[in-house]
């Protein structure tokens, strides 16, 4: 089954660029440490998923590119062009001017409503390409105008439309000391409108993927790329083919469904997000080695901080809420296949409390520059008036409340 | 309103850049008359130049933004172009208005240039969506700086005579007789460096709606304190890090900026960096962390910060910065600016030359007086905060 990708404003755009070029790589990777029918069962499996053949046979990624000025998908188009081994589809990409100038509510209340037919006929071109279609991925920024507001407005749309469908949003987290000043009203009118209408939010933190880049893999100075490779390669191993079941051998066809299924169990709780390890510069790749163990160890550690390591840790019932048992809440996908010249790698999608803190953050931020009224006539001019950002307060303090109260 | 600066132009070498078609001319000149540019010639031409503006939007796939470029102090520039501004809002009202604004200095040739400041700055007030004010005193210390620098040939470097910082080709040695070419350049490269994320591709754009979005909490407060660094070139192309960082502290040094103001000694209310050249997110992060602690930003707004990467520096420099600050550090020029007028005001002096144009009375000045006093008392009411610790207002409380 297919997943198509929108990719909204720069952050997505620039970012979604890096998954399709990272499933590429990796699943056209020379060390996949395996068997050869292996890796093409791999290879045909990656590629129904995300590209869909062209004639010369250079894949084309199942992907629709929107963003209200033109330099961003100009970039993006070239750059995988260039590169000779994929590409974006020619007609796949919605364009205008005059950008979003960081307001959500010029992304939503005008940009939204005036392109909707054009954007969903897009998508609709790129669903029918599907044999069948698993769901839609979209990779958009809290902070911003473009990927945030007509992000949230093209969620609404996909859920009207196409409501057999899931749909999984990858937000990107803000730095918290600021890329954009409204970046905390923003991301509340996000989150607020993102949890109606989508399925689960897959969150990544430029904080913390900074910290990895400066911590893990060594990089000096970091640039907006080495971010987005990183989460990129996050993503890719989230979502390239595993076996569908224990001792099956072949992969799974519902990606999409079995993370939901498997991750929210309740509407109320959407947010999830990933770590994994091994992370290293590719220098280092070539010195090391790993053990199983030491991996599980490792992430173990990473969800629980000062938790004392056992094997076969994650099925320890004290990890879970209670309403959940750990056979429910845990479950484990794999295949032989290396990912990405890592000889051994561990991926951890959680849907647990430690968003809760960088919430509750923004929140705060948000309610304090509303009290205020601070940049509130932006928002008004283009229709969202002060109750709108009431209903997002309480909607999101719920959500921080449910999540406080899993632990009784 | 006259022809001396516009033929001049003409004849010079841009000549080829400007529509020769998109040019209205007088004879006589405004006078240092702010009714006369305003009120006689805004009736006067208003059909010509709505003609013209028209032609030159419908040229346009997506008009975004209005640039009005003028003086406070004279007659055409401070009364034409404000009343230019109200044609603007009246016949383009979704375009952003940014208004670039010389303010008279202390030693201001002009002696009516404080009436016509406070009769512009009501109009500013009203009907622009971003101020940047700048006043030549500070452009031509900043000149004055960089001939310091070259004389003494201080850290080995020469400014490149094709930099853009000088002024354009051989007026290098012009400078002593003409030190407005220079330092208009100066304005011009902060014109060049707020719509270079606009004209050029970077891991982080910024639009002009975007500066408008971020810098302007409250619609009164919309006056932008700008810095441009560096002020000059750096011959070394690798710039090692202690220099790059060099260019962020200077951002903030009262020196740099292009009116007499001192950012850091008042509260900033948002503060945008705009970055151009080889320069990464780890870089602009690790200077702000660096710098935030010695800033005061207001309560509501503790991590106001709008930043943008640019790849293409300026011609002749390896990376630039341009720091635009909305800080209450611009309430000393427009106090110094309500003296000057009330001085003249009150002895009536020069006022006729104002009262006898048709359309103007003493309630134009005491009105001007009061929007100009409400703005100040705004700035007043955010610095008082400046002391008190932040109060932060519960939160919603929900039942679970």
């Amino acid at each position: 089954m297919s997943i198509v990708t929108v990719q909204l404003g720069q952050c997505g755009n620039q970012i979604g660029f890096e998954v399709f070029d990272a499933l590429f790589s990796d699943s056209h990777c020379p060390q996949g440490l395996c068997s050869k029918r292996e890796n093409e069962a791999y290879q045909a499996s990656c590629k129904e998923r995300f590209f869909s053949e062209e004639e010369n046979g250079v894949p084309i990624a199942r992907a629709v590119l929107v963003d209200m000025e033109p330099k961003v998908i100009n970039q993006t188009l070239s750059k995988a062009a260039h590169s000779g081994r994929w590409k974006y589809g020619q007609h796949s990409c919605f364009c205008q001017k005059q950008g979003s100038g960081n307001n959500w509510a010029y992304g939503y209340s005008v940009h939204g409503p005036r392109h909707e037919e054009s954007i969903m006929n897009l998508i609709q071109k790129e669903v029918e390409k599907c044999d069948s279609l698993n769901g839609f991925l979209i990779i958009m920024s809290m902070a911003g105008g473009t990927g945030s507001g007509l992000g949230a407005f093209v969620t609404q749309n996909l859920q009207d439309r196409y409501s057999n469908s899931l749909k999984m949003n990858q937000i990107i987290w803000p730095y918290g000391t600021g890329e954009v000043i409204v970046q905390n009203y923003n991301s509340i009118l996000t989150l607020s409108h993102l949890y109606r209408s989508s399925d689960a939010l897959l969150i990544h933190e430029n904080d913390a993927v900074h910290k990895i880049c400066a911590k893990l893999m060594n990089i000096k100075q970091i640039s907006f790329r080495d971010i987005n490779q990183v989460l990129a390669h996050q993503l890719g191993s989230v979502f390239q083919p595993t076996y569908s079941g224990e001792g099956s051998f072949h992969y799974r066809r519902n990606p999409l469904g079995d993370l939901m299924e498997n991750l929210v169990p309740h509407p109320e709780f959407k947010m999830l997000g990933v770590r994994n390890i091994p992370q290293m510069s590719e220098n280092s790749l070539a010195y090391s080695t790993f053990t199983w163990a030491g991996l599980l160890k490792h992430l173990r550690q990473m969800l629980i901080s000062n938790a004392k390591m056992e094997e076969g840790a994650f099925k320890d019932p004290a990890l879970y809420t209670s309403w959940l048992e750990p056979v429910h809440a845990f479950s484990v996908w794999k295949t032989q296949r290396a990912f990405s010249k890592y000889e051994k790698s561990a991926a951890l999608v959680s849907n647990s409390q430690f968003l809760v803190k960088p919430l509750d953050m923004i929140v705060g931020k948000a309610w304090n520059m509303f009290a205020s009224k601070a940049y509130i006539h932006q928002y008004t001019k283009f229709g969202i008036e002060e109750e709108d950002f009431l209903d997002s307060f309480t909607l999101l303090e719920q959500v921080i409340a449910s999540y406080c109260n899993l632990g009784f | 309103m006259e022809e001396g600066v516009v033929n001049e132009i003409l004849q010079g070498p841009l000549r080829d850049v400007f529509d020769s078609k998109q040019l209205i001319t007088d004879i006589s000149g405004s006078g240092n008359n702010w009714a006369v540019g305003h009120k006689v010639f805004g009736s006067l031409y208003q059909e010509q130049i709505l003609e013209k503006l028209r032609k030159s939007a419908e040229h346009c796939d997506c008009l975004q933004c209005f640039f009005v470029i003028h003086s406070m102090g004279g007659g055409t520039g401070s009364g034409l172009g404000t009343f230019l501004l109200k044609v603007l809002e009246d016949e383009f009202p979704e375009v952003y208005r940014f208004v670039t604004s010389v303010y008279p200095s202390g030693e201001d040739d002009v002696i009516t240039s404080p009436y016509n400041s406070m009769l512009a700055m009501k109009e500013l007030n009203e009907h622009a969506d971003c101020v940047l004010p700048i006043d030549n005193q500070s452009l031509f210390d900043i000149i004055s700086k960089i001939d310091l620098m070259v004389n003494s040939g201080k850290l080995g470097t020469a400014i490149k005579p094709k930099s853009l910082v000088t002024s354009s080709a051989g007026a290098f040695k012009k400078r002593q007789e003409k030190p407005f070419d220079a330092m208009n350049n100066i304005v011009a490269n902060l014109l060049l460096n707020l719509t270079s994320s606009a004209r050029f591709e970077g891991s982080l754009n910024m639009d002009l709606n975007e500066i408008s979005m971020n810098l302007v909490p409250f619609p009164q407060l919309h006056y932008l304190v700008s810095s441009l660094t560096p002020l000059y070139t750096l011959a070394d192309v690798n710039i090692p890090s202690r220099r790059l960082d060099q260019m962020f502290s200077d951002a903030f040094s009262k020196d740099h900026q292009l009116i007499q103001a001192d950012p850091k000694h008042s509260l900033y209310l948002a503060c945008a960096l705009m970055v151009r050249g080889n320069v990464q997110i780890s870089d602009l992060r690790r200077n702000i962390e660096r710098l935030k602690p010695s800033l005061r930003f207001v309560s509501w707004n503790q991590e106001g910060w709008k930043t943008s990467l640019c790849s293409v520096p300026p011609v002749g420099h390896s990376h630039s910065l341009l720091a635009l600050a909305n800080n209450t550090c611009v309430k000393p020029t427009f106090i110094e600016l309500r003296e000057r007028f009330t001085r003249l005001y009150k002895k009536r002096a020069h006022l006729h030359h104002y009262l006898q144009i048709e359309g103007m009375e003493e309630s134009c000045f005491t009105e001007a007086m009061s929007s100009l006093s409400a703005l100040i008392q705004e700035y007043n009411q955010l610095d008082a905060t400046k002391s008190m610790p932040a109060e932060d207002l519960p939160r919603l409380r929900v039942a679970v």
